[in-house]
Formats: structure tokens, sequence, C-alpha cells
């Protein structure tokens, strides 16, 4: 950018954009949510998807995953700023493609079609855990569990087949083997 | 059982548990109960200002000046959003600071209901916390657990909002103290290990161009932290910088301190920033006013960053040490070690940073702050230099408005002690000076406290000279006159070709017959051979005071920096303003 004579400096350099998954444990309380979703707004940062429930009924404990993209700065202070909220109870955080995390995303997808259509849908859902919901002799309700991209490439494919309707959760995660977030 | 107390009582028991002696607030429909309450808690006082963002700048200047929180009452609606400005600029500048908001009755909620508004959605940004309180059972809890928020780790301004009906139902009144589990903000309790401080004497061993920068953190830390500061700086010989929170830290009238840093620095302490091998920031927060353009801030330093909250460490410049903690505890603790090492240091250092000092003696020579003085004409620098000369033999507490006449008493009032200045950095308010004025008089009665104002920031308040007048709070305020919003027409002089597009304010009030009205004395000043004798008449007189001092109209503030320049291209005075170029007038 060229050189400048305002009151405020020229932005600096940026640097790489990554995507990151950050889970949050948090008071489930009144406007719980509302503080996470507006410290991201109100500081430019960006939320991709949400994943929110209590996982914890005695204590009243919601589990949060965000999935997020910034910077590796922008990261660091997302983390750093939703550990200074008071519901909040721990942060942890992860970069997306790491080995060691398992992650998942819900879809629901209605399609219109005879049998042997339904047939070819069930066919193309089958690696990923599909389960019929709901059937009738013109219709049915599928649900899948699978990553992001996959699910965005089956919805894609079940265009053709009839789909009419889709919905779907954020990504909620977990860590492999024995250990846990912490 | 114990006895059960009205919500109302419950606010008065634990504002009296937690020591409160003053609350800055006005009435309303929403928080009459607390109101009709007042007359039983003898050892309250309440503080009536004209407007709730003056009851919330007079907060601030009381919990600035006396190192308490500042409490702060006022109605639902209008009352809640009044505020908003004054909690705001109390978490841009780490004041704590507790709001008590009525609300309208609990089934009214969410009906759109006369003087409803949605306070703690509204002040949710602008606080460290904020609660609506639905069970007067939880009342107490969640008072004491405010002033807990507000006043621990980096502390800020929380907002407690109380239904009316919560106000008058009976609950359980309980003293809870230490309720935060988790530690918020790196607080003090964060332990300050050996190997943190051996790497920071490292640094301090190696550096031949070595410079403290401090800030507000230091005296947000206690006065405690003032003296151990001065003790290291003077362990160790360095110079000094502060920013313009951090007045009053280390003695401004110090040959080792350079003056104020940042677009309004001194010459000699903004090419210190950037050419110093080690740059040691204790409690401050790398704002964009001190850093210019970040690619090119000190590049060649290494960087030590001592603060209580994480996430201001790394979220403007990138730090080679960091130190989450309590200026007053790591201090201690550094000073501690590094004397029971090196002994010697300050001589065998001596040699090491002599050129460093040569340097920076050569950029004093440069004289930044000089201004070309008038005989005809009051220079504002003038008036302030008067101003200070005339009162440092006392101890004077000055606030200031936002704009050129803070810049200018930033740089020609000397600071000696720490919770003397206060002013509206982060967010830079206008008409925070003559309410944070009320509230530091109450908080030190008997001392001097003038309000350096421009006209203009201060008409934005003006209305709590009638508080001033009716609690007789001796506040002069200091009105630097040029008619102009000064800092904005500098910027358009500067920038925009002079045009000067709204800042010249046509009709002024006579700020002397104002005074008058207000039932407090105005005094008018509009040479230089008479400044002296009528800022003597305004220091004498015990009650407040409007000191009108007319200005030269055209003076601009210098030496800055122009943003986008590293801090070795500073403008040192209008024979250099041809220098600056054309573009980037879009930031402005």
């Amino acid at each position: 950018m060229a050189r400048s004579k305002s009151a405020y400096s020229v932005p600096g350099k940026i640097g790489k954009i990554e995507r990151h998954i950050i889970v949050v444990w948090v008071d489930n309380e009144a406007g719980v949510l509302a503080r996470i979703a507006g410290l991201f707004s109100g500081r430019g940062y960006n939320i991709e998807s949400l994943a929110v429930a209590e996982v914890d009924k005695k204590k009243h404990i919601s589990r949060i995953t965000i999935v997020t993209e910034g910077t590796p700065q922008v990261i660091e202070q997302i983390n750093l700023q939703l550990k200074k909220l008071v519901p909040v109870h721990k942060v942890a955080d992860f970069k997306r493609g790491e080995k060691d995390i398992l992650f998942r995303e819900l879809a629901m997808f209605k399609i219109l079609g005879n049998t042997k259509k339904i047939e070819k849908v069930k066919k193309i859902c089958k690696k990923f855990n599909p389960v019929i919901l709901d059937k009738t002799k013109k219709s049915v309700v599928i649900q899948v569990t699978a990553l992001r991209a996959e699910i965005d490439k089956l919805a894609l494919d079940l265009k053709s087949l009839g789909l009419i309707s889709t919905s779907r959760t954020g990504a909620v995660a977990m860590t492999k083997g024995s250990k846990i977030f912490s | 059982m114990p006895k059960l107390l009205s919500g109302a009582e419950i606010v008065f028991k634990s504002l009296e548990d937690q020591k409160v002696e003053y609350i800055f607030g006005y009435p309303g429909g929403a928080v009459l109960p607390i109101y009709d309450e007042l007359k039983n808690h003898k050892s309250i006082k309440h503080i009536l200002a004209r407007h709730e963002q003056g009851a919330g700048h007079s907060a601030e200047g009381y919990a600035r000046s006396s190192g308490k929180p500042g409490v702060l009452l006022v109605t639902s609606g209008p009352g809640a959003t009044n505020a908003v400005t004054a909690l705001t600029d109390a978490y841009m500048d780490s004041i704590p600071l507790v709001c008590i908001s009525g609300q309208v009755p609990t089934h009214l909620i969410g009906t759109d209901a006369f003087q409803e508004c949605d306070t703690t959605g509204i002040t949710r940004p602008c606080t460290k916390h904020n609660w609506l309180v639905k069970d007067v059972n939880d009342l107490s809890k969640t008072l004491h657990l405010a002033f807990e928020v507000a006043t621990t780790g980096r502390p800020g301004p929380v907002l407690v909002d109380i239904p009316k009906d919560i106000q008058f139902k009976k609950g359980k009144y309980k003293f809870f103290k230490n309720t935060l589990k988790k530690k918020l903000n790196g607080k003090s309790t964060h332990k300050i290990s050996n190997s943190e401080l051996d790497k920071f004497i490292d640094l301090i061993k190696k550096s031949t161009k070595p410079i403290f920068y401090t800030g507000g953190g230091v005296i947000n830390s206690g006065p405690e932290a003032s003296k151990y500061l001065r003790e290291l700086v003077s362990l160790t010989g360095f110079p000094i910088t502060s920013t313009l929170q951090g007045l009053g830290a280390y003695p401004g009238d110090d040959p080792q301190f350079l003056g104020m840093l940042g677009m309004h620095g001194t010459y000699e302490a903004n090419n210190a920033m950037h050419d110093c091998d080690l740059m040691i920031n204790i409690g401050a927060r790398f704002d964009d006013r001190i850093t210019g353009k970040v690619d090119e801030f000190s590049p060649g330093s290494k960087k030590i960053h001592v603060d209580i909250d994480p996430s201001s460490i790394g979220k403007n410049i990138k730090v080679d040490l960091a130190i989450i903690s309590d200026v007053t505890e790591l201090l201690k603790s550094l000073i501690k070690r590094f004397k029971e090492k090196n002994k010697n240091f300050l001589n065998s250092n001596k040699q090491k940073t002599s050129k460093w000092w040569e340097q920076i003696g050569k950029w004093r020579e440069k004289k930044s702050l000089n201004f070309i003085n008038s005989n005809k004409i009051i220079k504002p620098q003038h008036a302030v230099q008067r101003l200070y000369e005339l009162t440092k033999n006392q101890d004077t507490f000055i606030t200031t408005e936002v704009g050129q006449h803070q810049m200018w008493a930033a740089q020609h009032y000397k600071f000696n002690k720490p919770n003397r200045w206060m002013t509206s950095g982060g967010l830079g308010t206008m008409g925070y000076g003559l309410p944070a004025a009320i509230g530091v008089q109450i908080a030190n009665p008997g001392k001097l406290v003038v309000d350096i104002a421009g006209e203009a920031s201060v008409l934005m308040t003006m209305q709590e000279m009638s508080t001033a007048v009716q609690y007789r709070l001796p506040i002069k305020i200091f009105i630097l006159n040029n008619e102009y919003m000064g800092m904005v027409r500098q910027w358009q002089e500067l920038l925009h070709e002079k045009n000067y597009s709204e800042s010249y304010t046509a009709a002024l009030p006579d700020f002397v017959k104002l005074a008058e009205s207000y039932g407090c004395v105005g005094i008018r000043a509009k040479t230089p051979g008479e400044l002296d004798e009528k800022i003597k008449e305004m220091i004498s007189i015990d009650r407040p005071v409007i000191f009108d001092c007319v200005v030269d109209k055209a003076e601009n503030c210098f030496p800055m920096i122009p943003s986008g320049k590293p801090h070795n291209q500073m403008i040192l005075g209008p024979e250099e303003e041809e220098e600056i170029s054309d573009e980037g007038k879009i930031l402005v």
C-alpha cells in the first residue's frame, strides 16, 4: 500500500490463513453464545460453523465447537480472547488436518423419487453411515455422518437424484486414543 | 434462618461490604427502590450527576486517582445507554467500574416496555462481563463477583442489570469472597520462574542500546509498581519513555526520562524506540498510536513484554520474551534477582551504553517540544507550561479532554507521581475531563484538580459544572480556547488542503458568564502578560472555576509522526510541513 499521512497506520503484511477447530467449554447460562459470537463478530473473526450442546447436565457445561479461519496471529488472539470470557472454562485449538483428531458433521437429505432412484441414493451414501429416518413411496429422508467436504460432494451428487432439502450441523471434534483435550 | 432483605437492601449491603464510599448516579423509574434505600446507608454518599455519561466519567476519575473501583448507578433504557460511552472508555483504558443499572420488571422484559432496552446486550462488548439478575437470591453473589471481575487481572468495567421487581423482592444476603474459580487474565498469582527472570536479566546485560517503554499497567498495578520501576531504571541506568497512560509512573523531570513516545511524542523517545536493540515494555500494549506502521516498528530490537493480560501479548507486535504478570510482582522479583547477581552492573554498564546516551543527547538537542512563543498572543503550549510552573509545588491532579490540548498537556506538564494524570487515551472521549475532575476531587479533597480542556470538548459535558457547584468541588476548568476543534483543524490543515469543514465553532458561549450562571467563578486571560496573575488567581479560589484562556487559533501540535511512517521520520514543526506527501487521506 502507498505511503499514508492519515491518523491511522497502513496495514502490514498479512500472514498465511489457516483453518482451525476451536473447542470451548462454557457455563451453559443465558447469553453465553452471544458472548462467544459477539467476540468473533466484534473483532472481525470468522465463524465457518458452530456446534453447541450441553455435555454435563449436572455442572451445566456446554461444549462449543467452532470452525474458523485466520492467520496464526489471529488464531492465537481468538484463543486468548476466548479464555478471558468469564463463563469460559477451557479452550482447545487444533489445526484442520491434524492426524490424531476426529471430526464429523451430520447431514439430513430429503430426496424425492421412485424406489429405483432411492436405491441409487443409498448406494452413493453407503460410505457415510447412512440411516433411513423416514420413507414413503415417493420420498426418503436419509442421514449421513461425514467430513465437511464429503457432505459437500454428496449434496452435489444427490442433486440429480431428486434432493430437495438439506439440513446440516456444524462440525464436532474429539481426540483419538485415550487422551482428551486439555 | 438469616434475615431476608429486599433486593435494594442487598445492593447497599454489598456496597458496604465492598467498602464503597461514593456512588455516582442519576435516578429514574427502574432504580427507584434502590434510591429509596439510599437514606438508610450513611456510609455511602451519592453524587448526583447531570447526565449518566458524566456520572460514568466521574466514577472513572475517582477510580483512576484513588486506585479503588468506581461505582455507577443508572436507570434502565436511556440511563443505561447514556452510560455506554463511559463504560467503553473504561474498558479501553482498563479502569475498574461497577455499573448498577435498573431494568424493567422481569415480566415485562422483551415486551418493549417503557424505558426498556437490552442493557446486557448493548453493554456486552464494552464490559469485562455483565449480568442480568433474575433471582433475588443470586443478587449478593453477583454483585460481589462483579467487584471481583472489575478489579482483578486487567481491570475494567462490569455491569449488573437489576429488574425493578428484584429490587423489591426479599432474599438472602451473603458476602462472597474470591468466587472466581479460575484466574482471569493471568492474574498476579502467576508464578514468575527464575528462568524467565534470568532471560530478562541476560537481555539487559547484553544490550548496548536499551530502552524502557512503560504504560498504564504500571499505574494500574498500584503505587508500589512506580516505586520499583524507579528503582529498576536507576539500577540499570537505561533511558525510559512512557505512553500517554503511563505518565507519572516515572518522574517527568528526571534526566533518564525521554518524555512521552508515540504520534505526538518527543523526537528522542521515538528515535530511541526505533533504533534500540532492547525494548522493555512494561504494562503497555503496543497501541497503534505508539507503533505506527507495525512492519517498520523498531526493526532491530529484541523485545520484552510484561503484561497482565495474555491477549495483549503478540496482538500487535511479536516479542522475544513475554511475561504474563502483574507489574509490581514482576519488578519486585526482577530487582531482587538482579541485585543478587549483578552488584556492579551500573558501573560496568555505563561504558556499554555511553554511545547510546550520546546519541540520545543529539536527538535531545533537537528540542522537539519547542515552539515559537509570542508576547502578543497566548500560545497554548506556553499556557500549559505556566500552569505547570505555578502548580508544580503542590500535589496537583490533572485531567484532560481530548485533542490538541490533551497532547500539549501530556508534553508540557511534568508528572512526578502516579494517579495524578487522568485522560481518555484508548477511546479518546471528548467531554471526559470535566466529569473526571469531579470524581478526582471527590477522591482527593483539598487537592488541586485541574481539567486542561479544549472549548469544544468541554461543552460536551459542561452540564456537570452544576454537579461541581452542588457538592462544592473546587475543580478548575482550564480551557485552551482556540474556537476550533483543534486536532480536527490540524489534520484538515495538513491533509485536506485547509478545508476546515465544520471544525470551527461559530457561536461559543461566553465562558465567564457561563461560569457565573452555574454559580462558579469565571476568569479570562487574553494576553501572555496577564496569564500568570490569572492562573494564580484561579488557584487561590476555593470554588469551581472556569478559566477561559484565549489562545492562538492556528497553533498545531508538534512533533508528530505522520501515520504510515516509522518512528524515525517525525515532523518537528511547521517549517517541515511541506514534506508531507499527498497520499493516504482515506484512513483519517
